[in-house]
C-alpha cells in the first residue's frame, strides 16, 4: 500500500489537484439532495407539463403526438378561455399582484416610521391575515358573505336599510370577482410585506440627510429618490412574492362559491381552468397546455418587476 | 425644516408620528375583525349562531363547537386524533429534513466555490415564481413513476422543493465572514462538522423563518390529500376540515362547527409566528434579490 502511495507521488507530485477534486465532491455532495427533490418535484414538472402540452392525453392511454392543437383549440375552440378565464385571471392578477405590493410597501413604510414596540404588534396584525390558510379564508368569507339572511353581511346591509333582500353574493356573477380581489387583497401582506419593512428600516439614514441637503423637499420625492433605490432588491423580492401571492390565491373563486366551474365563469381563473380540464375532463394535454401559459403569464409579470427593481447591470 | 422630526427608526415618540397611528390602527383593526369575527362564531352556542340579525361578538362563549367537532369526526370511524397525527408527523419531518436540506444547499452555494454555483443559485432564484398549483398533474405522474402514490414519502417530498428556503437561508449566511471558517477548516475541521459548530448557530433566526414557512405550507397543505393520497387514514386534518366543511356548511350549527375547525388550523400558525417575530425580521433585512 505503502509503495503505491509513494508512486502515485511520484507521478503526481502537485497533491493540491487532488484536494480540489476533493473539495468540488464535497460541494456537489452538500448540495446534491437539494438539487435532487429541485429537479423532481419542480424542473420535471415544468417540463413535463411543457412536453404534454403537445399531446394528446386522458391520463389511461399513452399520450399521442398532437402538434399545436391545444393551443388552437384554446384560441379557436375553448369558448370561455378567452372570454371569461383569461379576462378574469388579468384582472384578478393585475389588481391582487401589483396592489397587494402597493400596499404592503405603503402599510411597510408608515410602520418604518413608528416606535419599534408598536410597529411589532401592528405588523403582526397586518401579516396575520397572510398565514390563515386556504381553509380559514374560505370558512371566514363564506360566513361573512353568505347569502341568507343570517349572513353577517347580509343582516348589516339589511338592518340599515341598504338593501331589501339578502344578496347571493357568492353566487352572482357581479359580485364574486370583487369579492375575490378583496379577501386576496386582505391576505396579501406576507413575506413580502415583511422584507420590505427589514428593507426600509435598514436604509443608512446619512443618505436621508443627504438627501435634505441636496434639496429634497417632500416625503414622496424622498420615497422615489432614496427608499426605493436604497432597497430595491427587497422591492424585487416583494414583487415577485406578490405575484406569485396572487397567483396561489387563484383557487379562491372556485373554494367561495362552491363550483368548478364558478357560477358562469364569473370568478374562474386559469387555475381553476387547468383543475376543470385536468381532473374533471381528464383532457391532460390541454390542461397542461393552460398551464404554459399560466407559467408565461407568472413570468411576464415578474419580468416587468425586475425591469422596474432589478440591478442595474 | 420641513422633513424634521419624522425619520425611520424613531427611538421615540414625537407626534408628527400620530398621522402614521392614525391611518395604521383603524386599517390593522379592519384587517383584524374577520379573525375576531371567526374567534366569536367558533365560540357561539347553538342559540347564538342562530341568532337573527346575527351579533358580531359571542356572548356565553362554550366549546360546543369544538367537542361537536371531535364527535363527527369518530361518527366518520376514524377519529380526530388520527388526522392529527398524521399532521403532526408530517410537518415534524418535512420541517426537519428541509432545514437540513436547505442548510446544506445554503452553505454550499454561499461558502464553497465549485463550478455551476451560480448557475445553480440563479435557477433556484428564477423558481422563487414558481406556482406548484399550475403542475399538480406532472406532479401526479411523477409521485406514480417514483412509487410513492398514497405513501407518507407523497406529502414529504413535493414539499421539500422550496426555493425561498434556500434563498434565505444562502442569504443570511452570506453575511457570515469566509474568516472564520477558513479558520475552522485550518484546523482541520471538515463542512460538515463547520455546518454544525459555526455556521448553524450563527443562522438560528434564518433556519427558525425557513421552519415557519415550511410549517404554513405544510399545515394547511389541501392538493397532497386531495390528489396524491387515496387511504383516508393517510390523510392530513386540513383535508379532513375541509371535506367537513364543504359537507356542513348549508346548516347554521355547520358554520359553527366550520368556524372551530378554522381555529385549530389558524392557531398554532399563529403562535409560532409571534414566538419567532424577532427572528422572521432579521432574516428578511437580508432577503434582497438581486
Amino acid at each position: 500500500m505503502e509503495r503505491v502511495k509513494t508512486l502515485f507521488k511520484k507521478i503526481f507530485p502537485n497533491a493540491k489537484m487532488s484536494d480540489s477534486n476533493k473539495d468540488r465532491l464535497a460541494s456537489w455532495s452538500l448540495i446534491l439532495p437539494y438539487t435532487l427533490v429541485f429537479l423532481a418535484f419542480i424542473i420535471v414538472p415544468i417540463i413535463m407539463a411543457f412536453v404534454l402540452s403537445f399531446t394528446y392525453y386522458d391520463a389511461i392511454n399513452a399520450p399521442e403526438f398532437a402538434g399545436l392543437q391545444n393551443y388552437i383549440y384554446m384560441i379557436t375552440g375553448d369558448e370561455e378561455f378567452l372570454k371569461y378565464i383569461i379576462p378574469n385571471t388579468l384582472k384578478f392578477a393585475l389588481i391582487v399582484g401589483p396592489g397587494g405590493f402597493a400596499l404592503s410597501f405603503i402599510m411597510a413604510w408608515m410602520l418604518a416610521q413608528i416606535q419599534a414596540t408598536p410597529r411589532k404588534y401592528l405588523s403582526l396584525l397586518l401579516y396575520a391575515p397572510s398565514m390563515v390558510g386556504a381553509i380559514l379564508v374560505t370558512i371566514l368569507w363564506k360566513s361573512l358573505f353568505s347569502g341568507s339572511e343570517s349572513g353577517y353581511i347580509n343582516a348589516f346591509l339589511l338592518n340599515n336599510d341598504f338593501i331589501e333582500a339578502p344578496i347571493q353574493f357568492l353566487q352572482s356573477p357581479e359580485y364574486l370577482l370583487n369579492i375575490m380581489v378583496v379577501v386576496s387583497l386582505w391576505s396579501s401582506m406576507g413575506i413580502g410585506f415583511l422584507a420590505m419593512l427589514a428593507g426600509i428600516l435598514n436604509v443608512n439614514p446619512e443618505l436621508y440627510e443627504a438627501g435634505q441637503i441636496d434639496g429634497i423637499k417632500n416625503r414622496i420625492q424622498e420615497i422615489f429618490y432614496i427608499t426605493i433605490p436604497s432597497m430595491k432588491p427587497q422591492m424585487l423580492f416583494g414583487a415577485v412574492m406578490a405575484i406569485v401571492g396572487a397567483f396561489n390565491m387563484g383557487e379562491i373563486g372556485v373554494l367561495l362559491s362552491g363550483t368548478n366551474p364558478t357560477p358562469q365563469y364569473s370568478g374562474s381563473l386559469i387555475v381553476n381552468h387547468i383543475a376543470d380540464y385536468g381532473f374533471l375532463r381528464y383532457e391532460m394535454g390541454y390542461a397542461s397546455a393552460l398551464s404554459v401559459v399560466l407559467f408565461l403569464i407568472v413570468f411576464a409579470f415578474s419580468r416587468f418587476g425586475h425591469i422596474l427593481f432589478g440591478s442595474d447591470n | 425644516m420641513a422633513l424634521q422630526g419624522t425619520k425611520i427608526n424613531p427611538r421615540r415618540f414625537h407626534k408628527s408620528q400620530l398621522k402614521f397611528y392614525l391611518i395604521l390602527i383603524p386599517i390593522a383593526a379592519v384587517m383584524l375583525l374577520p379573525i375576531i369575527y371567526i374567534f366569536s362564531q367558533a365560540l357561539k352556542p347553538l342559540d347564538e349562531l342562530m341568532l337573527f340579525p346575527p351579533r358580531f361578538f359571542v356572548q356565553k362563549p362554550s366549546f360546543r363547537n369544538l367537542q361537536l367537532l371531535v364527535i363527527t369526526a369518530s361518527e366518520t370511524g376514524i377519529p380526530l386524533t388520527v388526522y392529527l397525527f398524521n399532521s403532526i408527523l408530517v410537518s415534524s419531518v418535512t420541517i426537519f429534513t428541509n432545514l437540513s436540506l436547505t442548510m446544506l444547499a445554503g452553505y454550499a452555494l454561499s461558502k464553497k466555490k465549485f463550478k455551476g454555483r451560480n448557475t445553480i443559485f440563479s435557477i433556484n432564484q428564477a423558481a422563487l415564481m414558481f406556482v406548484p398549483i399550475a403542475v399538480t398533474i406532472p406532479t401526479f405522474l411523477v409521485i406514480v413513476n417514483i412509487n410513492i402514490l398514497d405513501t407518507y414519502w407523497a406529502h414529504i417530498l413535493p414539499l421539500l422543493a422550496m426555493p425561498v428556503g434556500v434563498f434565505l437561508i444562502k442569504q443570511f449566511i452570506d453575511q457570515l465572514p469566509d474568516e472564520i471558517i477558513e479558520a475552522a477548516r485550518i484546523d482541520g475541521a471538515n463542512d460538515l462538522h463547520i455546518i454544525r459548530k459555526i455556521v448553524l448557530p450563527l443562522t438560528k433566526p434564518a433556519l427558525a423563518t425557513v421552519a415557519i414557512l415550511t410549517f404554513q405550507s405544510t399545515w394547511s397543505n389541501l392538493i397532497t390529500s386531495a390528489f396524491y393520497i387515496n387511504t383516508d387514514v393517510l390523510k392530513t386534518f386540513a383535508f379532513y376540515m375541509s371535506t367537513l366543511t364543504s359537507t356542513v356548511e348549508a346548516s347554521v350549527a355547520g358554520q359553527g362547527l366550520a368556524a372551530a375547525a378554522g381555529l385549530i388550523m389558524f392557531i398554532p400558525n399563529l403562535l409560532i409566528f409571534v414566538v419567532m417575530q424577532n427572528n422572521v425580521m432579521d432574516t428578511m433585512s437580508h432577503s434582497g434579490l438581486k
